[in-house]
């Protein structure tokens, strides 16, 4: 999200896709610091050693693509730490402070959906294909985490039926595909990801492999 | 508030009236306008003003609001690559305060009577300039730090006494903009030191940051006072307090001290303290540099006005479906309301 500074459609989606952006970092840094140092986490493991889902690590596209990765995946979030922080799990404390954030990002990603797909011709087409090239990696959002205690099962029918309204109201079509690529549905999570994550971490990690032991 | 709206002064050209009698009238606003400036009041929109000042304030404020805009570009560079996640985290919440900034400040021109379309369409057609600092390029992630110490800075030397400036919306629009830009000021300073305090290699970047950055710096408070065109006007009307050579002596006696905090130096074997005058004395600045990049011939220029037309040109579908979907949804509610009007005589509710 952080690469779309500078390159957005209205001014005021820059303001907004760069407060999604960091409210976003500001989650993965709380989670990171969870489990260890975050810029270790961050800066430090290799491709395979990452366990985020695929649909994150698509590349941005034209803003079509970029709001329908963010429709599915606040969709997700939210019906996630919606989950996580009506429980006493280690992550409810996480929880209760991102599910607002993501409930703007959802309804972010919603706005911008209706208005793409019931605006032009132009802009119904490249929602749809935006739509269409992303669902094979839906699947795998709701595949069962270790250590995660939610219902996979109704948060994926939950998923479903939101973000079929959502596309029905924007004149939409769902997509018919497999929700699942060539890989096992979870790969992400198992450290196998699509070939762009490595660019997207030689860059995000260059700096700071260059200076061994450094702080910043 | 000055006692003579806009709305008064419409009947300055009504037909059928002397030249004398419209040019008695011009010199009565004219004398109500000077008053308020000269007691320091405050101008607002609808209060008459000369055409020459709105035009002077139009310019001014276009220029501020393309400086935060094309300025998010050099620090976007570094985002992906920032070398840690709290670093990051600083940077992005600073290229969203620029472009807040860009907002306040389109909002505060347009209510001069132009429109935030018309003025970008003067930055993408190179017709409205952007401050000169922002063609150059950041090639290390010390320039992130020093762009917030130096640049930052500097800004901050200009702006603080546009809060006080004569017209209204702009001098608010600078409230809010200093309080922001002096919290990200200490932020690139804190991430200069940082480096400073670093390895040798951190150290070199952030010495290297530094002595690239501070002539462009100096640079931003714009030309000399005998070569400034705008400046006897400009503080005539209140709009400017302080001229370029003031703000930029101000910023140099603020910035050596810190730069000796910070323990780096800066590339000018003429700077040293002035007993005398109570200021440092600093080297010539290179104005032919300066005019170069002014006239579009810096490192960067090309890239950061082609990089700003390409957004605005493959955001256009997005602005267009906006557009025809606020349209639908327009004429929806419209035939709602049509339907219920009819319902209520009708039996379309039953």
């Amino acid at each position: 999200m952080g690469e779309w500074a500078g390159s957005a459609p209205v001014l005021e989606e820059e303001v907004a896709l760069a407060n999604i952006a960091l409210d976003l970092l500001g989650q993965a840094r709380v989670l990171l610091s969870l489990v260890g140092d975050e810029d270790e986490l961050a800066y430090l493991r290799e491709e395979r050693s990452f366990r985020n889902a695929q649909l994150v690590e698509q590349p941005n596209g034209d803003f079509a693509h970029t709001i329908a990765r963010q429709l599915y995946f606040a969709t997700y979030q939210h019906l996630l730490y919606g989950q996580l922080a009506s429980g006493d799990g280690p992550f409810a404390g996480l929880a209760a402070k991102a599910v607002k954030e993501v409930a703007y990002h959802q309804d972010h990603a919603e706005h911008w959906t209706l208005r793409l797909g019931d605006g032009t011709d132009e802009s119904h087409r490249r929602m749809q294909r935006a739509c269409d090239a992303l669902w094979r990696y839906t699947g795998e959002l709701f595949q069962p985490v270790e250590g995660i205690d939610v219902d996979h099962t109704a948060m994926e029918s939950a998923w479903l039926a939101s973000v079929t309204d959502v596309l029905g109201r924007a004149t939409l079509t769902v997509p018919e595909g497999p929700r699942t690529g060539a890989w096992a549905a979870g790969a992400g999570r198992q450290g196998l990801h699509t070939e762009s994550f490595g660019r997207m971490l030689a860059e995000m990690q260059h700096l700071h492999r260059s200076h061994p032991g450094a702080t910043w | 508030m000055t006692a003579v709206t806009a709305g008064t002064a419409e009947t300055t050209g009504a037909p059928g009236r002397s030249d004398a009698a419209v040019a008695a009238e011009q010199a009565a606003y004219e004398a109500v306008f000077d008053a308020a400036v000269a007691a320091d009041e405050r101008i607002e929109p609808r209060d008459w003003m000369p055409e020459a000042y709105r035009a002077s304030l139009v310019r001014q404020i276009a220029q501020h609001a393309h400086s935060e805009i094309i300025g998010m570009q050099p620090e976007a560079n570094w985002i992906t690559r920032a070398p840690s996640l709290r670093r990051k985290a600083i940077l992005m919440a600073k290229v969203q305060d620029e472009a807040g900034h860009g907002l306040y400040l389109y909002s505060a021109a347009e209510t001069l009577g132009t429109s935030r379309d018309e003025l970008l369409d003067k930055l993408h057609s190179g017709r409205q300039k952007y401050s000169s600092i922002f063609n150059y390029p950041t090639l290390t992630w010390a320039d992130v730090g020093a762009i917030g110490w130096l640049v930052d800075g500097a800004a901050i030397t200009n702006q603080v006494p546009l809060c006080r400036c004569s017209y209204g919306p702009y001098a608010r629009a600078m409230v809010r903009v200093c309080k922001e830009e002096s919290f990200h000021q200490r932020q690139g300073y804190e991430a200069l030191l940082a480096l400073s305090r670093g390895t040798e290699a951190q150290h070199a970047m952030a010495q290297d940051a530094v002595d690239r950055w501070w002539w462009p710096s100096l640079m931003m408070f714009g030309p000399p006072d005998d070569e400034s065109t705008h400046t006897a006007q400009a503080m005539a009307w209140k709009i400017k307090r302080h001229s370029n050579d003031e703000l930029r002596q101000r910023f140099v006696d603020i910035a050596v001290p810190q730069a000796e905090a910070l323990g780096l130096t800066l590339p000018d074997p003429d700077l040293r303290w002035n007993e005398e005058r109570g200021h440092y004395d600093f080297g010539a600045i290179d104005w032919t540099e300066f005019w170069d990049v002014l006239k579009g011939n810096g490192p960067c220029n090309e890239q950061r006005i082609s990089r700003r037309r390409q957004a605005h040109e493959d955001g256009a579908w997005v602005r267009e479906a906006a557009a025809a979907h606020a349209e639908k949804h327009r004429a929806d509610k419209h035939r709602a309301e049509q339907h219920q009007h009819t319902g209520k005589h009708g039996e379309a509710q039953a």
